[in-house]
């Protein structure tokens, strides 16, 4: 089971309070992820990657594993800490002013 | 007695005042969707306790918001809480914050581009909903205008967007975006003739559809932009603010350009100057009083760098002869050392008599006034920024 946390006015649009366990079939990827994600919440398309592009909004980034893998090819496997459950899956928005 | 509903777009937030007829005590809400910017909320005028609402954010996108409930609870549309998230085939029905543009059918690819600031061309990239403006026949049809300058309509009360393209036709290769962005933010039905509908772009100008939406053309004939277009009176590129009409003599229409207060009497196939007696004429909101077409109200800023009130005294203006002549509205309002905004969207004016008329600042205070504007109250004066002030009068 895939674990997802995510940003608060995230969590609220789809009406859930704590992380997210998804089932996602295949190899482990931020595509993969996403697609089950906004598959189950679609309320969520177009607030973490564009309707068409399907591309990261810019201000939204990913971490695992205490890595920013923001900039990683949406299908490069993510770390097996994240494919096992072990470690979750972070959706936030970019840290912005100072 | 009748009752007066506000809606309050501000930056962190919407609120929604409400007070009975009168209109000296209000209500203020808590926060509706704290944090994300409000651009725009507007109820149906033909089912006043649908509204629909335009919530954004820098990080997180569009999203549409519909409370059929007068604002007691909201859900995007098509995925109301508690039904299921798919259709019956397994699709997601969370398309209420979708807003694609039309591309070639021939090739795919983008209709058009349109000019960026450093002069090289652009394809359209939706940013934001900055304006809803509901059908004034039909709850479930709503229009909104976007960033890039586009017009989208919604046929099943904003659950699916399709765009009115045929409005980029009109030399859309040309506009360009204004400091604040390319954005349709004006949307005017004509209550006489349901076919016909005004919108404005900032920076492009006003254009006049006669046929539903099909095909637009523009109405900038008289516009005058000697200091920001190289042609001071080209078709099109005009920075216009804002347009307001009486839904009684749909002919008239009031503009706030960029700078200049202008006037067509003809649906707008020419425009002629009303600033007058005006300390400047540059602005944002225009509107017209409920009962009296030729009432004009208008907040005079400084200048296109300076926006805010010139020397400090925050005053609405009003013409009872339909422009031209101007008296300043200062009853209630601060008259030293107040430096707001008062943004195109954030003034609105009730249909009661006396017709009361609201407005809100960048500073946070949304004044109200019940007796047509000869003297004003903060309703509320620590909200965030406003962006959108409408108001519902309901019986």
């Amino acid at each position: 089971m895939i674990r997802v946390v995510l940003p608060a006015h995230l969590r609220t649009l789809a009406r859930v309070d704590s992380e997210v366990r998804l089932d996602v079939k295949g190899e482990i990827t931020q595509r993969a992820i996403l697609d089950a994600l906004e598959a189950r919440y679609p309320m969520l398309q177009g607030t973490i990657r564009d309707h068409g592009t399907l591309k990261r909004r810019a201000f939204v980034r990913f971490f695992a594993c205490e890595q920013d893998l923001s900039h990683d090819s949406p299908d490069a496997p993510l770390p097996d800490a994240v494919a096992t459950g072990a470690e979750p899956f972070l959706i936030l928005g970019a840290m912005a002013g100072g | 007695m009748s009752k007066v509903r506000l809606l309050v777009g501000t930056r962190k937030g919407a609120f929604i005042l409400t007070s009975d007829g009168t209109r000296k005590q209000w209500d203020v809400s808590d926060p509706h969707f704290a944090g994300w910017e409000m651009y725009h909320l507007k109820g149906s005028p033909v089912e006043p306790s649908r509204i629909y609402a335009s919530q954004t954010s820098s990080w997180f996108g569009q999203i549409i918001q519909r409370s059929d409930d007068g604002g007691k609870t909201w859900h995007q549309p098509g995925t109301p809480p508690g039904e299921p998230t798919t259709t019956p085939d397994g699709m997601p029905k969370g398309e209420s914050n979708k807003f694609v543009y039309d591309t070639s059918p021939e090739t795919g690819k983008p209709l058009t581009t349109h000019q960026h600031y450093d002069g090289t061309q652009r394809p359209w990239e939706f940013k934001r909903v900055w304006h809803l403006e509901p059908s004034l026949t039909d709850p479930d049809t709503v229009y909104a205008g976007i960033e890039d300058a586009a017009l989208f309509r919604s046929s099943n009360g904003g659950q699916t967007w399709q765009e009115l393209s045929g409005l980029r036709d009109v030399k859309g290769s040309l506009w360009q975006p204004g400091a604040g962005g390319m954005c349709l933010h004006t949307i005017v039905q004509d209550q006489s003739n349901p076919r016909r509908i005004y919108i404005a772009i900032s920076a492009a100008g006003a254009f006049r559809t006669d046929d539903g939406g099909m095909t637009w053309r523009a109405i900038n004939r008289g516009l005058k932009s000697k200091y920001e277009l190289p042609d001071s009176d080209a078709e099109v590129g005009h920075c216009v603010h804002r347009i307001a009409m009486h839904p009684t003599h749909p002919n008239v229409l009031f503009m706030q350009k960029h700078w200049d207060v202008m006037r067509s009497d003809d649906a707008g196939e020419s425009w002629y100057e009303i600033s007058g007696n005006l300390p400047t004429d540059f602005g944002f909101p225009i509107d017209v009083h409920a009962h009296e077409p030729e009432t004009v109200y208008v907040v005079p800023i400084k200048s296109d760098s300076e926006h805010f009130p010139p020397d400090g005294k925050l005053r609405v203006y009003r013409s009872r002869t339909g422009g031209n002549e101007w008296e300043a509205l200062t009853n209630g309002l601060p008259q030293r050392d107040c430096y707001v905004n008062v943004l195109r969207d954030a003034m609105a004016v009730d249909s009661l008599d006396p017709c009361g008329i609201y407005f809100g600042t960048s500073g946070g205070q949304v004044y109200g006034s019940a007796d047509a504007g000869d003297s004003w109250t903060p309703i509320v004066r620590d909200l965030p920024a406003v962006l959108s002030v409408e108001v519902q009068t309901l019986p």
